[in-house]
């Protein structure tokens, strides 16, 4: 299958190997739709954290993140590009749609991630470049190698890759890392396994045709939706710490409660379905659903948007001066 | 890597030149030259950041030491 793989892309003429490949494709192997997020949230913790940084300093920062987390992506895509050739929500990505070879793919991963730390290390500090460095190397050996495969608990574990990118933008402001960065961090590794369980509930087919061990295919969906309700449950009550440690004002907590009591609905929504059961959707696109799925299709949508409500309302509150502190909070 | 790979008109086995080369078609051609400028720009900007973030965090050493 590598082999195949790796030839992929390439045309060959007079016994030459030349890839036709255009800067498009390499863009797209950086996941961009992942990177939005992740910029967000980065930018979300250096807008939170209690130390002004220079502007372009501030700037390169994130875009070393986002480069980091591109980074990070294309070296997932290399390695996986066996599962997702099979997955239908996939398939069409660069390596397995034969426009990059896997190893331009991985040559591509690792020049973006010395480039991206060395550029931290640079405009900000060595901590944050560390975290940097280690949040790509969590995603792409730890995760994408070693847990996704492996476990049902891959993104629980592996959920922590996602959850450096506010904790790095508060460390390249600041030079430490404190309880406040912490609580960022937990933030998105509580949120992970809700949002990623929901969507392999309707995309479970995919899952189990790529032999990939995502909870609804290992433990079934009902044990899922139990999951899913519990996560939820633990992630919406954590989400209101940054109220309590005086990071949240009042349109944080307004936010956080908000949110929190509609991802809570969305989700003893799919606890009550029977999300998961009809088997994966009919489409590949990422939001195409059976009717009986349409529970975790929903909270898998509004996760997204749950996650990024909360973070602007940092960024409102520390950045647009709209921070009014909870009344009996001293912080 | 096979022993008779052309692929640069070298025999890698034996260490000589083959004397055949590669002929693109245009399309890889295009690829090709469409990838280096971005390569090029890339390297561009790289240099570009690396200059001005040492020029903004020697200035601000600079005004530390001063103030």
């Amino acid at each position: 299958m590598l082999d195949t793989l790796t030839q992929t892309g390439v045309t060959h003429a007079e016994g030459g190997a030349v890839s036709t490949a255009s800067p498009r494709d390499f863009f797209d192997l950086m996941k961009p739709r992942v990177m939005t997020l992740v910029v967000f949230t980065a930018f979300s913790g250096l807008v939170a954290a209690p130390v002004d940084m220079d502007p372009f300093l501030a700037f390169m920062s994130i875009l070393c993140v986002a480069m980091g987390a591109g980074a990070a992506g294309a070296l997932n895509m290399a390695y996986d590009a066996d599962i997702d050739a099979t997955m239908k929500r996939t398939r069409k990505r660069p390596v397995p749609r034969g426009a990059v070879s896997v190893s331009n793919a991985y040559g591509f991963g690792v020049v973006a991630a010395v480039l991206s730390v060395l550029l931290m290390a640079l405009s900000s500090n060595y901590l944050a470049a560390g975290l940097l460095a280690f949040s790509i190397f969590f995603y792409s050996v730890i995760y994408t190698m070693i847990l996704k495969r492996s476990t049902p608990q891959n993104i629980v574990i592996g959920g922590a890759a996602g959850a450096f990118p506010p904790m790095i933008g508060w460390v390249a402001a600041t030079g430490e890392v404190s309880l406040d960065a912490v609580v960022l961090f937990m933030i998105i590794f509580l949120w992970t396994p809700p949002h990623s369980w929901a969507l392999a509930l309707y995309k479970s087919g995919d899952y189990a045709a790529a032999g990939v061990p995502m909870m609804p295919v290992a433990k079934g969906p009902k044990s899922t939706r139990l999951q899913i309700l519990i996560y939820s449950i633990v992630m919406v009550v954590f989400a209101g710490a940054p109220v309590l440690t005086g990071l949240g004002g009042l349109a944080y907590a307004a936010t956080s409660l908000g949110g929190g009591a509609l991802f809570m609905l969305l989700a003893w929504r799919v606890f009550a379905s029977r999300a998961g059961e009809a088997g994966s959707a009919e489409e590949g696109e990422l939001y195409a659903v059976r009717a009986g799925d349409k529970a975790a299709r929903d909270l898998f949508a509004f996760s997204i948007g749950y996650l990024a409500a909360l973070f602007a309302a940092l960024i409102a509150e520390h950045g647009l001066g709209a921070y009014f502190a909870v009344p009996g909070v001293t912080g | 890597m096979s022993d008779r790979d052309d692929n640069f008109g070298f025999h890698h086995r034996e260490g000589r030149a083959t004397g055949e080369h590669v002929r693109l078609t245009p399309e890889q051609e295009k690829a090709r030259k469409r990838r280096n400028v971005y390569i090029a720009w890339g390297l561009v900007a790289f240099m570009v950041a690396v200059f001005l973030i040492t020029v903004v965090r020697l200035s601000q050493n600079i005004a530390g030491a001063a103030g």
